[in-house]
């Protein structure tokens, strides 16, 4: 007999007391619990953007015509200048100046070498301040924004879920997907959280809202 | 370890081993200032939900789901992770784990593996199991690195060093570093972004070079295969994303239905293990992704023991545990002895009850009894394990296994039949409050006689008051 069905057969051997013409969906799961922990006509976006400064990432809001400014502002003051760029990124969002873009493809010893990676996102949850990436065109793969020391990602207001049920379901789960809340961190140490261990050790979000008049 | 590991062979009982913890003054004073750290952060988080009651329900309903059906689900995750381009794979006990995983290693010409922090790996015992293979197996968790370095022993499932101040770990790093790879630098000191800057170093080239990972999973989704690993470090994500070979082992009671039940989990796990909202990392992946991650991912289901746990229906709700850790940092018993007292991988009140139901409750016939059963680890468990009402259930098995001769084997039978009834259970409570008073002195209780000496001779026993013990222990560690 293999592992397989020995162990499948020991589960039903210990499952006597369950009724054989029961189905898994005959057990009931009650789902009172909220869709969403964001009150009625919440700003969901200004959410977003002090709960992710909660884990102490720095999140800037602008428009689509300020984006490239705001970019260049955040590349600026962390002095990065050797950034990463996923496939598909668009290019016009990114600033002139002296900066080099590295594009795929790059192995880990490349990446390694940048100051860091820009990317978009899949989705970004306002109640918990995480942004999902998961790999789509100008996300990149997983490992440009691991190896380099800095992310820069940029989320679309639309994109922010209110909570975790509405993220979910916006996902796809058959992609890889990474949920970033904050940059690396542990609590390792006397359980007191720390940031900056084996991921990105500072991490930016611009937030692109819908453009305001004067722009 | 025995033959399913879990605990450590050679281990003293409980009572010995907590009554050598207890004297302690380091190791208490750790145990204290952290486990209270995360008790606070637990319970804001946790508040700032109203609907958290609803969500322990549901999460408890879909364990509950799950284990009713759990031939199922396996058939089902089997079916959509090999779809994905992944390979599963069945372990009885931890002895198969440790082989197909070591093979697997071995097919691909490696020596040394990277390894995420898993709970799994280390109930099997597999980095001695590697060694034994020669394979060098380098833990990448922060604290699982200074278990290794220390050649120690984990004692919380969260943070396995908690016993460790970061003096202790200071020195450890000094001393220990340059054996293993990149060594500390010579003038590190013990602050805590000192130490993790000290063990990014250390491991950055073995992630950037490794070809083989092994990991443990979080969940893994029947309906879609998708596999998870909840972190905070990046070393995870390190392990998951640059190796060209994944081995995950999960114990088979961590699938869940579907994808859309992660709703209910991601909320809870992380508010109730690190006090979160979301822990700084999850990472998620079905199969294997052409030109992303590794390009063989290989998932290992382990039953060791799990299906007798599965057998008990009192006990089964056990297999509902998220690896949380919530319980034990509301636990006083865990807070005083620590976790090496319990002798398991699985240390604090689901140790106790985990621990005697994988190995058998006459390997482990003292867990059961490392409780006061104040109930405070139930109300912090995020799927509402009834971890008092399993422990009691197991403290009539211990004394069946022994014939209920003992004097302790009476009392518990006792137990268990008040524990059964409410009426019983409050005038119990109430006949104890008053033979607790008359016996203190001072608001103390002293040495007792008799059979009970032994559990005073090393506790200076609060006289039980006329509250309840949990509103007695709030009240009393506020005025600490």
């Amino acid at each position: 007999m293999t592992s397989r069905d020995a162990i499948l057969g020991r589960i039903r051997a210990a499952l006597t007391d369950v009724p054989s013409e029961e189905r898994p969906q005959d057990v009931p799961v009650p789902r009172d619990y909220r869709r969403s922990h964001t009150g009625p006509g919440q700003d969901t976006v200004a959410l977003f953007a002090e709960r992710v400064a909660d884990y102490r990432a720095t999140v800037s809001r602008t428009d689509r015509a300020g984006l490239r400014d705001a970019v260049a502002v955040a590349l600026t003051r962390r002095r990065a200048r050797y950034l990463a760029l996923p496939g598909g990124f668009p290019m016009e969002l990114l600033p002139t100046g002296s900066w080099q873009w590295h594009t795929e493809p790059l192995d880990v010893p490349a990446l390694d070498e940048l100051d860091g990676a820009i990317t978009l996102a899949a989705a970004g949850i306002a109640i918990t301040g995480t942004i999902v990436l998961d790999t789509s065109p100008g996300q990149g793969r997983r490992a440009l924004t691991l190896v380099p020391d800095y992310h820069l990602c940029i989320v679309g207001a639309d994109q922010i879920a209110d909570d975790v049920p509405d993220a979910l379901a916006r996902l796809d789960p058959t992609r890889p997907l990474t949920f970033i809340s904050g940059p690396s961190a542990t609590s390792d140490i006397e359980l007191d959280r720390v940031e900056g261990v084996h991921g990105p050790r500072t991490l930016d979000v611009i937030i692109v809202e819908p453009s305001v008049s004067g722009h | 370890m025995s033959s399913r590991g879990v605990v450590w062979l050679g281990s003293p009982s409980f009572p010995d081993a907590a009554r050598v913890a207890l004297k302690d003054d380091q190791l208490r004073a750790n145990l204290k200032r952290a486990t209270g750290t995360i008790r606070d952060k637990r319970l804001t988080v946790a508040a700032e939900l109203d609907d958290w009651e609803e969500l322990r329900t549901a999460a408890e309903a879909i364990k509950n789901r799950t284990a009713r059906h759990l031939d199922h689900y396996l058939v089902q995750l089997e079916e959509s992770v090999t779809a994905a381009g992944g390979t599963v794979h069945w372990a009885s006990d931890a002895a198969e784990a440790n082989r197909i995983v070591t093979e697997l290693v071995q097919a691909t010409g490696e020596r040394e593996v990277v390894k995420v922090k898993s709970m799994a790996t280390q109930e099997i015992g597999l980095n001695e199991a590697l060694a034994e293979a020669g394979i060098t197996a380098y833990e990448t968790d922060l604290a699982e690195l200074i278990v290794q370095l220390g050649d120690d022993r984990p004692s919380h499932i969260l943070v396995p060093a908690i016993h460790k101040n970061r003096t202790e770990i200071r020195d450890l790093f000094r001393a220990e570093m340059g054996h293993w790879g990149q060594p500390a630098p010579e003038d590190l000191t013990d602050e805590p972004r000192e130490l993790a800057e000290a063990a990014r170093r250390h491991l950055r080239q073995k992630f950037l070079t490794a070809k083989v990972a092994v990991s443990g999973a979080n969940f893994a989704c029947a309906d879609t295969g998708t596999v998870l690993v909840v972190e905070s470090e990046g070393n995870g994500r390190m392990c998951l994303t640059l190796p060209e070979t994944l081995i995950t082992v999960m114990g088979i009671e961590k699938v869940l239905p579907t994808w859309s039940d992660l709703e209910v989990f991601l909320q809870l796990l992380p508010r109730s293990s690190t006090g979160e909202r979301m822990n700084p990392y999850t990472s998620t992946w079905s199969g294997t992704t052409e030109g992303d991650g590794p390009s063989e991912f290989h998932l290992v289901l382990l039953d060791n023991g799990r299906t007798d746990t599965l057998a008990d229906p009192v006990g089964r709700q056990t297999l509902g545990c998220i690896r949380c850790s919530a319980c034990l940092n509301v636990c006083p018993v865990f807070e005083r002895t620590g976790g090496h007292a319990y002798g398991s991988v699985y240390p604090g009140p689901i140790g106790a009850v985990l621990t005697p139901q994988l190995v058998g409750v006459e390997q482990a016939a003292s867990l059961p009894f490392a409780s006061t059963l104040c109930g405070a680890c139930y109300d912090a468990c995020p799927v509402k394990i009834n971890i008092p009402e399993v422990l009691a259930h197991l403290r009539a098995k211990v004394v069946e296994a022994k014939d209920g001769h003992t004097v302790e084997g009476l009392a518990m039978k006792a137990a268990g039949k008040v524990l059964d009834s409410p009426r019983l259970l409050g005038a119990a409570q109430k006949a104890a409050a008053l033979g607790g008073r008359a016996l203190a002195r001072n608001g103390k209780i002293g040495r007792l006689p008799g059979p009970l000496h032994g559990w005073t001779d090393t506790r200076d026993t609060p006289a039980p008051p006329a509250e309840s013990f949990r509103t007695w222990w709030r009240k009393n560690r506020e005025s600490e």
